[in-house]
């Protein structure tokens, strides 16, 4: 307890020592945690969208031009059916498509009751009798008149699923680099106070100091940095992806028929996922710069 | 109580300490003398595991240094007492906070550093520059500090290597006193110097090394055409 109390006294006492130092540390891993945060709420969004992706395309659907009328489209229904490979077809009218989303996104359903004009057009859905033929059928369903756009499951999932590799890929290796910079950032500004307190340093050793005793302030000081940074991070990332939700929800869901990933659940996981990546980069900082103290 | 046997150590091609054999009894007063890069500070460094011998076993009380794992060392260095030439006080701490700083280290209860310090001071004679910073300190006094530091927790062994080497003859006598003193108490002295009158007029063993050995080993004078 004793030991415990002088570590944290001298823990901050070296962060006032060392005020522009540490506050540019601050600063790099918040810089490192947001960009970290962009791609989090990304990949996150990325991943619901292929999911909801992926329940929506199990059939074909073939999105109507809002001119054809109901009579036409029934007609169409019949002719769809009359196709080699085709299960069923079912013919889904502005409104139905309106509703089905609502019922969809449940929770975020209430997004769409502001709209003026109801954006989901009419839609033939199909099942076919085996996906792999899932092709031929949209060649023959393209060249039908009064059809806007056919989507069908194979080329959305295959697409979103490339963007997400692409996304995770490019993140995961931009995050690795940036976690090694802030832990160079963090030992190097830990050097410094290291290097203040050297002679003090070697006469703890000599007075018989363990090195957990010697480093226990070095490393609480890199703590309360990475610690710092990361509730500095979470609040700009929760802050920034509530005002997007706020402002964009509505047209992504409109847009990729895919609500957005709820604030609530982005701001637990930064939080946790920041303060855990904060510490781990404050530590791991300080002990590296004391390595070389300490060996003696 | 501090026993070399047959200990060598290189720095690199450079032989500092080679097959030295030495054995210091418990309460012990001994100087260590000899030419400049004869190996002296190497066997401090050796005794305080601060370097690693090459060949040879080194004793210090019960524990044998030289193959202590690295996580007992600092309780073995707690059992030295260490003083240098160039005191090594921390200056931006006072007297008092200097010597309660070793106590601090190894956990000591607060209670026990408010009785302890100013004991050790006044054991010193530096009770009344207890709130002054070392700046404000003459030579003498700061070896005070250092000295009462080294033995604040009660070691039982002080090392001291050139204590006196920047101080002028009167004050250098005066901390031979102190040291006297502290040897009386019990505490086992060994002491590295260049002050042949000081090791004359101390009459204390002397054990002299040139070239990493033992030379000479003897009660009484700095050399051996000196000696009675
Ligand atoms: N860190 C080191 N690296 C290389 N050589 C060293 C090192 N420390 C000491 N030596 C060498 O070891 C030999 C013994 O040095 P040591 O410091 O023990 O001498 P000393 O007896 O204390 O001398 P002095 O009276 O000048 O303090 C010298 O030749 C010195 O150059
Ligand atoms: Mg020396």
């Amino acid at each position: 307890m004793r030991a415990f109390s002088y570590t944290i006294r001298q823990a901050f006492a070296q962060i006032g020592r060392n005020k522009n130092m540490s506050t540019a540390s601050v600063f790099a891993i918040t810089a490192m945690m947001l960009i970290l945060g962009l791609f989090f709420t990304l990949m996150v969004n990325v991943n619901l969208m292929a999911e909801n992706a992926e329940n929506q395309f199990e059939t074909i659907q073939v999105y109507l031009e809002d001119e054809v009328s109901a009579e036409k489209a029934l007609e169409m229904v019949d002719e769809i059916e009359t196709m080699e490979y085709v299960a069923d077809a079912r013919y889904i009218t502005k409104e139905e498509a309106l509703a089905i989303m609502k019922t969809r996104w449940g929770e975020n359903s209430y997004l769409l009751d502001g709209l003026v004009d109801n954006p989901f057009p009419a839609t033939i859905e199909i099942t076919s009798t085996d996906l792999q033929y899932e092709g031929e059928i949209v060649k023959a369903v393209e060249k039908m008149r009064g059809v806007e756009e056919v989507k069908f499951h194979q080329e959305t999932i295959d697409k979103i699923l490339t963007i997400t590799r692409y996304i995770e890929t490019g993140a995961l290796v931009l995050i690795i680099i940036l976690v090694i910079v802030s832990i160079i950032v963090v030992s190097n500004t830990i050097k410094l106070t290291v290097h203040a307190r050297e002679k003090e340093i070697q006469i703890m050793k000599y007075v018989g100091a363990t090195n957990w005793f010697v480093r226990g302030p070095f490393l609480v000081e890199g703590i309360i940095i990475g610690f710092i940074a990361s509730i500095i991070a979470a609040a700009i990332v929760g802050f920034g992806y509530y005002q997007v939700v706020k402002l964009f929800a509505e047209k992504v869901l409109i847009i990729f028929s895919s609500g957005m990933v709820p604030f609530e659940f982005i701001i637990q996981n930064i939080v946790i996922i920041f303060v855990a990546l904060g510490v781990c980069i404050g530590s791991l900082g300080s002990i590296l710069s004391m390595r070389r103290f300490l060996r003696a | 109580m501090i026993e070399f046997q047959n200990v060598t150590k290189k720095y690199g091609n450079n032989v500092a300490i080679e097959n030295l054999d030495l054995k210091i009894e418990k309460g012990e007063f001994v100087f260590l003398v000899g030419p400049s890069g004869a190996g002296k500070s190497t066997c401090i460094k050796l005794l305080l595991k601060e370097i690693e011998a090459d060949e040879g076993i080194i004793f210090v009380g019960e524990r044998e240094v030289t193959s202590l794992p690295a996580r007992l060392v600092p309780a073995h260095r707690r059992n030295i007492g260490i003083v240098f030439q160039d005191f090594r006080l921390l200056p931006k701490k006072t007297v008092y906070e200097n010597v309660a700083f070793a106590m601090e280290i190894i956990h000591a209860s607060r209670k026990d550093i408010k009785r302890q310090v100013p004991q050790v001071l006044s054991l010193v004679g530096i009770s009344s520059k207890a709130e002054q910073y070392p700046h404000q300190l003459s030579a003498g006094e700061q070896q005070r500090v250092a000295i009462a530091r080294a033995i604040v927790n009660n070691p039982s062994v002080l090392i001291a290597d050139e204590p006196t080497g920047n101080l002028d003859p009167d004050t250098a006598w005066e901390i031979m006193e102190l040291i006297k003193t502290i040897n009386e108490k019990g505490t086992t002295i060994v002491m590295v110097t260049h002050a042949k009158d000081i090791v004359d007029r101390m009459g204390k063993r002397v054990i002299a090394i040139e070239k990493g050995r033992v030379v000479r080993d003897a009660e009484g004078a700095y050399r051996e055409d000196e000696s009675i």
